[in-house]
């Protein structure tokens, strides 16, 4: 590793992502686009001005929960595709302890709707985490089932027991105090972006500077010889996929309680597939899921101008995100484009 | 009570449960094959969605739903050799690719749905396969109501899984299948190729979830509408598991999903005082708990997931 081997693999992702915006230029083309009106209305739709700029930070910022959770799970070998569950339940979660906690003081209500929307991630994590750990079972096709599960279950619970009295399935708007506050007003940058970063602080720390996230890394290298080492390997699993879940849950939660200020069934256009895709970008580092957050918070607010004022369908962002970690599962593709293995093997680096 | 006993124990399911359980058991024999060789297959829910929309884009352009089938395969089988190039010439981690290939595939049907129908949701209508009633087998009594009035992907399905079964345990190929997924170093020593054999299991698997996806768009419905594979390449290949990666046990477990599907949609439609959400969770949580008994008892082939470069025996 080292920073060496983190700058080229930063480098590789940016030629990855140029590569996948590339394809999607000659899709653009190939459909009767214009290339040139797509890209620059990606370009002014993610960047161009306060308000696409904050569009952005919003975007990005469940990105930063869903992408940390499915990296720090990678730390431990698991391939956590039910991000978007664990979210679900846990923005239901949060929105409901808000709600109901309407009488102590503003900032212990939403301390706690916090907590409680990472404490239902981490019980809907520990589900795969047990199955994987004590019978083996596959956790990417339990997660990927419990998905299903978890939206079934929220939009059940809201309308047979939270529901607003209006005509949507939904719950009660949330009350200002029970709200994450704005962070820049008149938008709806919120506290939950401050709240992504000190997660990620707190991971990084866990990953680096503590026996836990020791062993958690040793499983995910070789857990036949972390089991040899002494390592509880079977617990190791079960409170990596729970860390894993209760971040998932807390980008429900910010959702929630900084951006819908309530649940509404069905609200995620995928935040937690797109986070596998900013954790596989990010690599090993728990800091890198921050900008990787940032670019496709860009291509998903970009995308969404794209679509509005060029008529270009927003998929063309799913698409590239397919591309994007296609390219960089390859890491032999890497080398053969930019010669860096040889590059770095030149000058002694180890394998980025 | 007796009308939730009428809603499981009826005959009506069974019909049901045929139908639904084909695209299933395709795609999980593609997962049989493919994993057999050692390449982890999470990709059958994209190579499915692909057939799918393959299938509607032949029918549409050339009106005859066979050639339909025909592209769907071949859509199939072009996304398999995307997860092939990938997981065994560039030695990507074989989860992240399949992952990759299913939110590509999801963005890439829906992205060309948009160009070519102008539409969000779901595509126009086009030719679909209809049904056959087979003659004979539709006048036995029970068997008949159940089996003699299908999709003939139906009858061909059922034709292509006990061949499939044939290829892997019967056949010299079968055997260097599965001799590579095992042990990939003995098997290049006494010979067998062992790349060329993965490139064929991984593109076969494409092609069989191809014809699976074209069964959802050319004989379930008569169209294609986004993500309409709803998971049923996942379900593939817990099937696939389930089913000890063979092509009849993978049947029997797609047999066994697709009947708690049927009393499902059944549950829906009767007035069981159970609320929609939870009837829909059943498949889910089934497909859970069956996968958390079977993988006690079952055992992947042992180099599943790993790369192996050619003469690396030594």
């Amino acid at each position: 590793m080292g920073l060496r081997g983190d700058v080229s693999r930063f480098a590789y992702s940016a030629v990855a992502v140029l590569l996948a915006l590339l394809i999607g230029a000659v899709l653009i083309g190939a459909s009767g686009y214009s290339v040139k009106e797509a890209y620059s209305n990606l370009l002014v739709g993610a960047f161009g001005g306060v308000y696409s700029l904050a569009t952005t930070v919003v975007m990005s910022t469940p990105l930063l929960f869903t992408g940390l959770a499915v990296a720090f799970a990678f730390q431990c070998g698991l391939f956590n595709v039910g991000a978007e569950g664990q979210l679900y339940v846990g923005a239901l979660t949060s929105a409901v302890v808000a709600l109901a906690l309407s009488g102590l003081p503003p900032a212990l209500r939403v301390i706690m709707a916090l907590a409680a929307g990472a404490g239902a991630g981490a019980a809907l994590g520990f589900v795969p985490g047990y199955l994987k750990a004590k019978i083996g079972a596959h956790e990417v096709i339990t997660t990927i089932m419990l998905n299903y599960i978890a939206i079934s279950l929220t939009t059940f619970m809201v309308k047979a027991y939270f529901r607003d009295p209006g005509p949507v399935d939904q719950t009660v708007l949330l009350p200002p105090g029970s709200r994450l506050p704005e962070l820049v007003p008149g938008t709806r940058v919120s506290l939950g972006i401050v709240v992504g970063i000190l997660a990620v602080a707190l991971l990084d720390r866990v990953i680096r500077g503590s026996v836990l996230g020791y062993e958690i890394q040793a499983v995910g290298r070789n857990p036949h010889a972390a089991e040899y080492g002494g390592v509880n390997v079977r617990a190791r699993t079960i409170q990596a996929m729970m860390i894993s879940g209760a971040v998932a849950g807390l980008a429900g939660s910010v959702e929630a309680m900084g951006t819908l200020y309530r649940f509404i069934p069905y609200f995620s256009p995928g935040y937690g597939f797109t986070g596998i895709a900013v954790a596989v970008i990010a690599g090993q580092s728990m800091w890198a899921v921050i900008p990787a957050a940032v670019l496709f918070g860009a291509l998903q607010s970009g995308g969404q101008s794209m679509q509005l004022f060029a008529g270009i369908p927003m998929e063309l962002m799913t698409m590239v995100q397919g591309l994007v970690i296609l390219f960089v599962a390859a890491p032999t593709l890497g080398s053969m484009f930019l010669g860096l293995r040889l590059r770095s093997s030149e000058k002694g680096g180890g394998r980025a | 009570m007796s009308g939730f006993a009428d809603v499981v124990f009826n005959m009506n399911n069974l019909t049901a449960t045929i139908r639904m359980a084909t695209p299933i058991a395709l795609a999980a024999m593609g997962g049989a094959f493919s994993e057999r060789s050692g390449v982890v297959n999470i990709g059958l829910e994209g190579m499915m969605l692909a057939g799918a929309f393959c299938g509607v884009l032949g029918s549409h352009f050339t009106g005859s739903p066979w050639l339909g089938v025909l592209l769907a395969v071949v859509g199939g089988g072009l996304v398999g050799a995307v997860l092939a190039v990938f997981a065994i010439r560039l030695k990507a981690d074989h989860v992240v690719t399949g992952v990759g290939i299913n939110i590509l595939a999801s963005g890439a049907t829906t992205w060309l749905m948009q160009v070519i129908w102008k539409r969000k949701g779901a595509t126009d209508l086009v030719a679909g396969l209809g049904t056959w009633s087979v003659p004979g087998l539709r006048d036995i009594p029970m068997l008949g109501t159940v089996l003699g009035m299908h999709s003939p992907l139906v009858y061909i399905s059922l034709i292509l899984i006990v061949l499939g079964w044939v290829l892997m345990f019967r056949t010299p190929l079968g055997l260097r299948i599965r001799m590579t997924g095992e042990h990939p170093e003995a098997a290049d020593t006494v010979g067998i190729n062992v790349r060329a054999v993965q490139y064929f299991c991984v593109i076969l698997s494409g092609c069989l979830a191809g014809l699976g996806g074209a069964y959802l768009s050319l004989a379930q419905l008569n169209w294609f509408s986004k993500d309409m594979s709803a998971g049923r390449g996942y379900m593939a290949l817990a099937a696939c598991i389930f089913g000890g990666w063979n092509p009849i046990g993978g049947l029997g477990a797609s047999f066994l999903f697709s009947f708690t599907d049927a009393i499902q949609m059944r549950m829906q439609t009767a007035q069981i005082p159970l609320p929609v959400e939870i009837i829909q969770m059943i498949p889910y949580l089934l497909t859970i708990l069956i996968l958390a008994g079977a993988v006690v008892r079952s055992r992947p082939p042992a180099a599943l997931g790993k790369h192996y470069e050619a003469g690396q025996a030594r």
